[in-house]
């Protein structure tokens, strides 16, 4: 294989099980997002606009809609010669076999891999978030200051900090201490779950940390403190821009909603492409009595009804008289004639039929699973 | 179908339909909001599970090449077989019209492909049609040539192949009308035949003078072979004027036929851009039109085809039209029966109107 400056590996195994019945089928980083993607093509997209042509998805939690979605990596132009994305899921040894036990021993396991594309830098990506991000600064930043890692923060509002991972710095970026969900918080800086490392220091911690049996084995808990401890050159990198857990129903909704208010705090039509695999399907056809305003839809819908303050994914329809608002639907679903979808999130498949009701309020989604009639 | 080739032949007549084909060739207009004509051939060919295609390139190729490329969004980039581009035949070689000569200096290549038979389609119509059929039929008929065709709706303007046959297809004659009446059957230029009976067909043909294969290699030659024709019972529209490209883009307005040519088994593929969900803002207004992905409206849209990209700002009102790639319709302006080529630019409160038998056509790049 051909050597590799940055290798990026994107932890895509998380069950996400705070989205309930979207992630019934399906792991978190597979769940679809602003009419056309999955949270996976965030990462995935930043690697390839970064100019990071290799990639490792680390899988576990039902992985096999994910791998199938990510096939050869074309779609994000990742299948490259000697290079391109690399499904990594739990694999049998010798003597047996082990799950990812967490984020630092899921990267442990895939040591050899790490050491067949001999990279100088190892990025650790969770699939997890939805942001843009261009790593080549980062990894720019991270050779500039010569630090042994560095990791992504991003300033969160001061009452909320409780919640993260809190980054405390010098006032050049340097990390001289990491809490756990602080309840005084002394910064609001949180980590965003994005590490470089140099790869020989990742090595050694991750080798280091296996052999500890009272290790939890995650980056956050265990190696970045450990690291610390050890007066390790650690330096933060700051990101302005928009970054969103989704990983509630409140919350991936609500990040839905942000991209369809007037003045999108996070614009997806900009020279930063996403990329996501696409099905061959024609422009949507809006039909003579619709009316379609405040909404993002996708290619192959057909829209007879209203659509309002929505986003509709692919092939799905919404019949005569219908109506849709505050609401997220999800590929190939029909919406009946004359049925309503008010503050909900209705997933793939499903039939809402004539003149059904499904009614949500703000702060408490109504969710549909997968496949569902009502 | 491991046993069949493909072979579109881009060679349509660009003179009734040149405002939207002076700078490309007709197979690479676009066309439903995302398409290019070709897409509807190649998609077909692949579709049916024909592995090697070659296309036999028109003289203004570049946009065809920049669609097609490696062949990839038509899964034809492929180790062994796959798509080949097949250059017209050069002038210093041959100061012959027609598009025989182009078959003729290519024979090597589909000699040498390994394939038995061989389906030539032109690149002009807009159809989804299974070719297994064809197969099938040719096989069952016995036939040396197959072709296809479909009947006419309506009496129709532009240069046509009209055929008539027996009730179980087979050919009794074949030729070339300036017009068509309503019920005629017209020929495809969809024909299946072994790849030895093209080859016998294209060399006998050129080499006694030929200039152009339907009147030379397969009109003249009707007599000499045993030929059949099948009918398509599907949509078909031939784009070979600018109104019948305007009346086709607004018959994919019908839901029935929109769901016919793109929502059944049969993909129709075509170049892949990534563009996002269509962003309706909040005084949008759209009845009854086709809107493809990456296109922000803010205004009015009714009866209209939009294709990626475009933009429409607040109070502009777009009827009965059709707006290519990246056009911008801007903050008021009124447009009625008007085709848009690419990266147009109709400026703030402008109004052009053209008619329903006659679309005003502004040319790519253009800013008005």
């Amino acid at each position: 294989m051909r050597k590799t400056e940055c290798l990026a590996m994107i932890l895509a195994g998380g069950q996400g099980s705070r989205l309930g019945a979207l992630t019934k089928k399906i792991a978190k980083p597979a769940v679809p997002f602003g009419g056309k993607y999955r949270i996976i093509d965030f990462p995935l997209s930043n690697c390839a606009n970064s100019g990071i042509g290799k990639v490792g998805v680390l899988t576990q939690y039902k992985p096999l809609e994910l791998h199938n979605y990510l096939g050869t990596g074309s779609a994000w132009d990742l299948d490259r010669k000697g290079g391109g994305v690399f499904i990594l899921p739990p694999y049998a040894r010798e003597k047996g076999a082990d799950w990812y036990r967490g984020t630092a021993d899921a990267i442990y396991q895939n040591i050899n891999f790490v050491d067949i594309t001999e990279p100088d830098y190892v990025l650790i990506l969770s699939g997890d978030h939805i942001y843009t991000m261009d790593y080549s600064l980062m990894l720019d930043a991270h050779k500039k200051n010569h630090a042994d890692a560095t990791i992504g923060v991003f300033e969160v509002p001061w009452d909320e900090a409780p919640r993260f991972g809190i980054m405390n710095t010098d006032a050049n970026g340097k990390i001289e201490e990491f809490e756990e969900k602080p309840a005084n918080p002394k910064s609001n800086l949180a980590s965003m779950g994005i590490y470089i490392f140099s790869k020989d220091v990742l090595k050694k911690y991750l080798e280091e940390d296996a052999a500890n049996d009272n290790s939890s084995h995650d980056f956050g808990k265990d190696i970045i403190p450990k690291m610390l401890n050890d007066g390790l050159n650690l330096q933060s990198y700051a990101f302005e821009g928009y970054w969103k857990d989704v990983g509630t129903i409140e919350s991936l909704w609500q990040a839905n909603m942000d991209l369809i208010q007037d003045e999108p705090p996070f614009e997806l039509q900009g020279e930063w492409r996403i990329y996501s695999s696409n099905p061959s399907l024609p422009p949507q056809y809006i039909g003579p009595d619709a009316t379609v305003n405040k909404s993002m839809i996708n290619e192959g819908s057909m829209i007879l009804g209203e659509v309002s303050h929505s986003v509709v994914f692919s092939s799905v329809k919404v019949g005569k008289g219908a109506v849709v608002r505050n609401s997220v639907i999800l590929p190939g679903t029909v919406i009946e004639d004359g049925a309503v979808v008010d503050y909900a999130i209705i997933a793939h498949n499903c039939k809402i039929t004539a003149n059904a009701k499904v009614q949500g309020e703000p702060g408490a989604i109504s969710v549909v699973a997968e496949g569902e009639t009502v | 179908m491991k046993r069949v080739m493909g072979l579109i032949n881009l060679n349509e007549d660009r003179g009734a339909i040149r405002n939207l084909a002076d700078f490309r060739a007709v197979e690479s207009i676009p066309f439903a909001g995302r398409y290019r004509l070709i897409d509807f051939a190649l998609s077909g060919i692949v579709n049916a599970g024909i592995l090697n295609v070659g296309v036999m390139l028109p003289d203004k190729e570049r946009s065809i090449l920049d669609h097609l490329r490696s062949g990839k969004d038509w899964d034809l980039a492929r180790r062994h077989d796959g798509l080949y581009y097949l250059p017209s035949a050069k002038v210093e070689k041959e100061a012959r019209q027609g598009d025989l000569k182009n078959f003729y200096f290519n024979l090597d290549y589909i000699h040498n492909c390994k394939q038995k038979f061989i389906l030539l389609t032109s690149g002009s119509f807009v159809y989804n049609m299974d070719f297994k059929e064809v197969l099938a039929f040719h096989e069952q008929k016995g036939a040396d040539i197959t072709m296809v065709y479909y009947t006419a709706r309506e009496a129709a303007l532009g240069k046509d192949i009209v055929i008539k046959c027996t009730a179980d297809g087979r050919v009794t004659d074949i030729s070339e009308r300036p017009e068509t009446k309503d019920n005629a059957k017209v020929c495809m230029s969809v024909f299946f035949m072994e790849k030895s009976v093209f080859e016998n067909l294209v060399t006998t043909a050129y080499e006694r003078g030929g200039q152009d294969f339907m009147m030379d290699g397969i009109i003249k030659k009707a007599e000499q072979y045993n030929m059949y024709a099948m009918e398509h019972k599907g949509y078909v529209s031939h784009i070979d004027t600018e109104l019948a490209y305007y009346r086709a883009n607004m018959d994919i307005l019908r839901p029935e036929i929109w769901e016919e040519l793109f929502l059944g088994d049969r993909s129709i593929y075509t170049k892949v851009l990534d563009g996002v969900p269509v962003q309706y803002k909040k005084d949008s207004v759209v009845k009854n039109s086709l809107i493809a992905n990456g296109c922000i409206i803010e205004g009015e849209v009714e009866n209209s085809v939009l294709f990626r990209g475009v933009k429409v700002g607040k109070g502009a009102k777009i009827k009965n039209s059709i707006i290519m790639q990246k056009s911008v319709i801007e903050d008021g302006a009124l447009i009625e029966n008007v085709i848009c080529d690419k990266n147009a630019v109709i400026t703030k409160d402008k109004w052009l109107k053209g008619a329903q038998k006659y679309p005003l056509i502004i040319e790519k790049n253009m800013t008005i």
